[in-house]
């Protein structure tokens, strides 16, 4: 229980919860619909590059701003990886314009994981 | 436009955050790490010294991130892509004609 907290404070905690979970799962739907995705793995790493000069840019993105994926797409099937990296980035572009950074990205089909499971 | 001339005139270019001698950025670094090797020449702009680059390569490229390596006037991607290259080979392949032909050279000045 937090009643010892003011009402304020308690809105304020509640509001940064819901905004850092949003970028997340944001992604995570546009992911999913754009690339029907198999595996979907979205890790958070903005700590790893908090204080890093371009984020001070980005202060209106919660401190969302770096983020791992593991994207397994059949509709990757037959692309070059430039083509696979823009297919994540044409579903997210609404997300690079409003403070996403960057993204490392892991895109395989299927196919490949079976072949090669690493 | 002076970014088509950048990639047609440099076999491997790069818009990083720093310069090769010191990235400012990991994954500008990771790409110079994987890059160096191979000795062939690397030109590049830094891209945090002048934001009217960093949109005009962004917009030539339609690449939203940096680093952004042009290998031979092609895109190729970014720092996952430049490693992946190098470990399924696919980069040496790339290189193998570079490193014989642009011995002399030199850098870009931004």
């Amino acid at each position: 229980m937090v009643l010892e907290c003011g009402k304020r404070d308690g809105f304020k905690r509640r509001a940064t919860v819901v905004s850092q979970l949003t970028r997340a799962s944001r992604m995570r739907s546009k992911l999913q619909t754009a690339l029907e995705a198999s595996v979907l793995e979205i890790e958070d790493v903005s700590h790893q590059h908090a204080g890093h000069a371009a984020m001070r840019e980005g202060a209106n993105s919660n401190g969302e701003t770096h983020f791992n994926l593991i994207v397994v797409s059949p509709k990757f099937e037959g692309q070059s990886l430039v083509k696979r990296h823009r297919m994540v980035y044409d579903a997210l572009a609404d997300e690079l314009q409003s403070g996403l950074h960057a993204l490392s990205i892991v895109a395989k089909t299927p196919q490949e994981i079976v072949l090669n499971p690493k | 436009m002076f970014l088509a001339y950048d990639v047609k005139d440099n076999p491997v270019m790069l818009y990083m955050k720093g310069v090769p001698e010191l990235p400012q950025c990991g994954f500008s670094s990771l790409a110079i790490r994987v890059l160096k090797p191979y000795q062939v020449p690397l030109a590049s702009r830094n891209i945090l010294e002048d934001p009217e680059l960093k949109s005009a390569v962004k917009a030539f490229s339609h690449w939203p991130t940096f680093p952004q390596i042009f290998i031979k006037g092609e895109l190729v991607g970014g720092s996952d892509i430049i490693l992946n290259m190098h470990q399924n080979g696919e980069l040496k392949e790339k290189l193998k004609e570079i490193s014989g032909s642009q011995e002399n050279k030199s850098e870009v000045n931004c």
